[in-house]
């Protein structure tokens, strides 16, 4: 019998069959190069330090009293810090930027393109364009000093504000592109309602423009947010030792500490401040958009 | 745009600056013909030049291009049997599947890179090439799953129907007339990939191994130790062929799927 027609007889008296024979390799790779190696990690955090590395048997709690350490609650704060800042920072410039693309008539393509551009550009080469202007030698100390507003070079690298600088260089085109789809779908008559029922410009804004552009709002601080919390690159180029973030921290502790239970429970705590976050944006995401109806 | 207050288009138009200028000044300066890069010297491509002639630079080039073709290869398929099994199929524990993909998506590369570092010297795994395509299709495959499944959502079943009522069986209405409508959701799906695969440093310097690394880690570890403006020079290159990558994602997903007018 003809291998073609014998499958599709089997599989249409089996209607499980045919998903998961599309579904099954690609969810098998995700299992197994994703989640099994997730569940690894959780395991290593909880095992006692093997002495060349690795782990060994066991079960403790000592890595997580350990981030209880004064030197780690101050990791941990600062990254907090630095992720909701930085969510702050892109929240107040991301949507003007959205609300004026949304309103730029036949220019919008062009600006959400590049809104876009950025946001695929290689990662490592946005961060050494930061370095390259704040650097002691870079563009921005070059100008000051040949312009003689400065004598000597004003310090930035290795500072909060060159971390904060480029965490927003980095994560701002996540802020402004979903603010811009909820924007876009608003309808005009609604506004056009407002106006007419003597509502001013700012309270058309904030009764109307803003409630309903709030699921934006959220899913853009989101965006930022979590890659803000894990960011590794940012801190470790523009902040140094000084400004080491968890993730600096994970990857320390894997790579010249050795310290890999540790690490690892290090590691754990980002991805739950990650999933704590996506839970409370649900949550928050399902409340607003009611009470603006 | 003219109703719009002053102040609004003033702050949007130093985002887009903030945005832009870093990378042309990057681009400008790859020109320069200075060793100390901060002032303008004149006009010159010898750092063009001199990338030509470290031969660990053109070595990871190719590993790159190589991580990047075959792990786009498999992600892509795999990415695509994915959307096609979820978008026209009904099975139990689909939510479930769906939250599943949308794991990769959220977690910080840091966390993706250290779990498969553990799984593979569980493993015994030489790190290498190999590890470094397994990380890559990992997460790649909801990215590209995302893609391709808002393509099929926007497509118009009518035409499949037409096909099968016209005697054609499955099959040959799979190759024949899904696939001709998916490509450029596919295609777009294979370059995001890509581009995600080529620009990748974090994911890649904790599973690589001796002799592999990729282009992003020279140019890391060109950062590191500052080398005159060829790093200019790469970053010049790199940008240029991922804002082509971008381009040509970016109209192919704007395509309209094939539809009877």
């Amino acid at each position: 019998m003809n291998p073609r027609l014998w499958w599709l007889r089997w599989s249409s008296r089996r209607p499980g069959a045919r998903a998961w024979s599309l579904m099954g390799p690609g969810t098998a790779w995700i299992v197994a190069f994703f989640m099994v190696p997730l569940l690894f990690m959780l395991a290593y955090s909880f095992m006692p330090k093997g002495l060349y590395g690795g782990v060994e048997s066991g079960f403790t709690f000592e890595h997580y009293v350990r981030l209880f350490d004064p030197l780690y609650i101050k990791i941990g704060v600062r990254t907090l810090v630095y992720s909701l800042g930085c969510t702050a920072i892109c929240l107040v410039f991301g949507y003007p930027v959205a609300y004026v693309i949304s309103r730029a008539g036949e220019w919008r393509n062009l600006l959400v393109f590049l809104v876009i551009l950025p946001f695929w550009t290689s990662f490592l080469v946005r961060t050494f364009a930061m370095i390259f202007l704040m650097r002691d030698t870079g563009l921005i100390n070059t100008v000051l000093l040949a312009t003689g507003l400065r004598t000597e070079p004003l310090e930035m690298m290795n500072t909060p504000f060159a971390v904060m600088t480029g965490l927003v260089y980095g994560f701002l085109p996540f802020m402004v592109l979903p603010i811009y789809s909820s924007l876009e779908k608003l309808d005009p008559s609604l506004l056009e309602a407002a106006e007419v029922l003597g509502a001013r410009p700012a309270a058309r804004f904030v009764r109307v423009v803003l409630p309903l552009s709030m699921p934006g709002v959220v899913a853009g601080s989101l965006l930022v947010f979590i890659p803000a919390l894990g960011s590794y690159l940012t801190s470790d180029l523009l902040g140094g030792a000084k400004e080491m973030m968890i993730g600096n921290l994970v990857q320390n502790q894997f790579m010249v500490a050795n310290n890999w239970p540790f690490g690892s429970a290090a590691s754990f705590t980002v991805m739950a401040m990650v999933l704590a976050a996506v839970f409370v944006s649900l949550r928050v995401r399902d409340e607003p958009a009611g009470e603006a109806r | 745009m003219g109703k719009l207050p002053k102040w609004l288009l003033g702050v949007a138009a130093a985002v887009y600056l903030f945005l832009h200028a870093p990378l042309l000044v990057l681009v400008a300066f790859s020109f320069n013909d200075s060793k100390f890069s901060a002032g303008w010297e004149g006009f010159t491509l010898r750092w063009y030049e001199r990338l030509l002639e470290r031969d660990d630079l053109v070595h990871s080039l190719w590993v790159s291009v190589e991580v990047g073709v075959i792990s786009t290869l498999i992600s892509t398929l795999l990415g695509t049997m994915l959307a096609l099994g979820i978008a026209r199929h009904r099975f139990s524990g689909r939510t479930f599947l769906e939250s599943l993909l949308y794991v990769p998506i959220v977690t910080p590369e840091i966390v993706v890179g250290i779990s498969l570092l553990i799984l593979f010297v569980f493993l015994k795994m030489t790190l290498g090439i190999g590890t470094i395509v397994i990380a890559h299709v990992a997460f790649n495959i909801s990215f590209v799953t995302v893609v391709v499944r808002s393509r099929l959502e926007g497509m118009d079943r009518n035409l499949e129907e037409a096909a099968l009522i016209l005697g054609a069986d499955e099959f040959t209405t799979f190759w024949k007339v899904t696939v001709p409508q998916l490509w450029p959701g596919i295609l777009s799906g294979a370059l995001l990939a890509f581009t995600m695969s080529f620009d990748d440093y974090v994911i890649t310097s904790l599973v690589t191994g001796p002799g592999s690394s990729t282009l992003p880690i020279v140019v890391y570890s060109m950062v590191r130790k500052n080398v005159e403006p060829s790093i200019n020079a790469i970053s010049t290159i790199i940008l240029v062929v991922t804002a082509a990558l971008i381009w040509a994602s970016d109209r192919l997903s704007q395509d309209k799927p094939l539809t009877p007018h």
